[in-house]
């Protein structure tokens, strides 16, 4: 059964029509990386799905339900949570308060305050620390903890790896294991392709806004993957 | 020691500015708004605290518990009727949208009330006239240490609501990043409304003392909206609320001091101070990292 369905999204920035006439359909429990250049329009389609962004035409579902006119907050308490591009922590808050913030916003669940600490060690000693002095590694976890306080039933990860030493990406992976072994449903955008092909059950490429290619990792060559990265298929299918 | 009188006086009548800027820092610290309409909405709760007392003899600070609720349902659903659809069209919008509320209070309490002076004073009683004096110099007046005594009360509750209640820490995390507020669960718009419901019923705490400190018309909010918004600014523009409570008291100080040294400089030295601060390289002397934001 599917969990999100995105049916023929428009969504624009202006003028600049950021993703076109995209559908697809994620089914529950499953795990989906995206990957694309960067522009391709990943965190504009994480950020809609989230509720953060206006579709100018098309419908998300989720669970069975229309969504695309629900505000975000709402989105947060169906059980959908984003870690967005760049943390976007709370600076002044604290860690703690990072994640009591959101505790009330989104369903109950496994996932308390307390909990999220346990899975995430390197937090209990920056409890009482102002989000805005962390390091990266710090930050990424607190905000995939901010995340999963809501409970979701789907998460969002934008580039959760981006800027991080190559030692807190494996511990943010290691943790984003446990999460899907759960059975949470993710949808990632990672540009390391190696990660998302270990991680994802199904792999979505996007090239300027359109779907250009999907399939289970095992399925696809690294070839096929780079050539719809770059678009190097489509203006080869144009020529001919 | 008429110096020490001065800069006593002067802390005094900074806490009944930082009661009327209290609510103006918190509107600007969470959601960038301006209000012009504050010192009206200050206005109106003395109003409204008088209306009572017409009808119920009694002191303005009962009749002020009275009046709290229906400030509190005024400035909600002013956030929700008024405000919340003019900040989806930027920054001007507000700040045009509640000059013309303020206008429209004005104009509602003159047809109401009619433009004649008013003054909650006599019915305060002797709190409002006695004082203790503490030596041939220095006297305190029973009104002005109240006001100080409320606004570090306010001040203080405020904080401690900010910083250990879950709708505080909403509060703080929608005005740093309201987007990614909604993003965790939280109804910015319901923040907002509440926020807007708190500072437009500590303007009322604030209007209660003006109007028994001295006396108002429908036309009298203006005034003290400059006041209040050179407290805002000089205590660094909400970025910490003790910093607005400080300001306002630099404000006091300065107006008198200033009319210290010539009973025509009061409001003058109050300018002065102001223009300095925003002069100032940091645009604020207090600018401290604070609770709001």
């Amino acid at each position: 059964m599917s969990l999100v369905e995105l049916d023929r999204l428009q969504l624009r920035h202006g003028l600049l029509e950021a993703v076109r006439d995209f559908s697809l359909s994620v089914a529950d429990g499953e795990t989906i990386a995206l990957v694309g250049a960067n522009g391709a329009g990943k965190t504009t389609l994480l950020r809609a799905i989230a509720g953060a962004h206006r579709p100018s035409a098309g419908t998300i579902s989720f669970d069975g339900r229309d969504i695309t006119r629900v505000p975000a907050h709402r989105r947060v308490r169906m059980g959908i949570a984003l870690v967005p591009e760049g943390r976007r922590l709370f600076p002044t808050l604290t860690v703690e308060e990072n994640l009591l913030v959101a505790a009330t916003g989104g369903r109950s669940g496994r996932w308390t305050v307390e909990s999220v600490i346990e899975a995430f060690p390197l937090l209990a000693r920056l409890r009482r620390q102002r989000a805005a002095t962390l390091s990266g590694g710090e930050q990424q976890a607190t905000a995939i903890g901010r995340a999963l306080v809501t409970n979701p039933r789907l998460l969002l990860l934008d580039e959760v790896s981006l800027g991080l030493a190559p030692l807190a990406v494996d511990s943010v992976y290691e943790s984003l294991a446990t999460v899907i072994a759960e059975g949470a449903t993710v949808l990632l955008v990672e540009q390391d392709l190696g990660r998302a092909t270990t991680i994802a059950d199904r792999v979505v490429c996007m090239l300027e806004g359109r779907l250009v290619l999907q399939g289970a990792p095992g399925e696809l060559t690294r070839e096929q993957i780079t050539d719809a990265y770059f678009g190097l298929q489509r203006t080869g299918d144009a020529r001919s | 020691m008429t110096w020490v009188n001065d800069v006593v006086q002067g802390i005094m009548l900074g806490g009944f500015y930082g009661l009327l800027a209290c609510g103006l820092a918190l509107m600007f610290g969470l959601m960038r708004i301006i209000n012009l309409a504050h010192g009206d909405l200050a206005v109106l709760g003395a109003y409204l605290v008088y209306l009572l007392l017409e009808h119920w003899n009694t002191s303005p600070f009962v009749a002020f518990v009275a009046v709290l609720p229906v400030m509190l349902l005024i400035g909600y659903v002013l956030q929700r009727a008024l405000l919340e659809r003019s900040l989806r069209s930027g920054l001007l919008v507000p700040l045009l949208t509640t000059f013309g509320l303020s206008i429209v209070i004005q104009n509602l309490l003159d047809q109401g009330f009619s433009p004649d002076d008013r003054s909650l004073g006599a019915s305060a009683g002797s709190v409002a006239t006695a004082s203790w004096q503490i030596t041939s110099q220095l006297s305190i007046p029973a009104i002005g240490a109240l006001a100080l005594g409320v606004a570090v009360l306010i001040f203080g509750g405020l904080q401690l609501f900010l910083s250990r209640t879950q709708a505080g820490r909403q509060m703080r995390a929608t005005a740093q990043d309201p987007d990614t507020a909604e993003l965790v669960g939280i109804n910015s718009r319901a923040v907002y409304a509440r926020a807007t419901a708190i500072a437009v019923a500590i303007a009322a705490v604030g209007g209660v003392f003006l109007a028994i400190r001295s006396s108002f018309t429908p036309y009298s909010g203006p005034t003290y909206l400059i006041f209040a918004f050179e407290a805002v600014v000089i205590g660094g523009l909400g970025s910490s609320l003790w910093a607005t409570l400080a300001g306002g008291i630099v404000l006091g100080i300065a107006q008198t001091i200033g009319g210290q040294i010539n009973p025509e400089y009061p409001i003058l030295a109050g300018h002065i101070v102001f223009l300095l601060v925003l002069a100032s390289p940091r645009g604020g002397l207090l600018n401290l990292r604070g609770a709001t934001t």
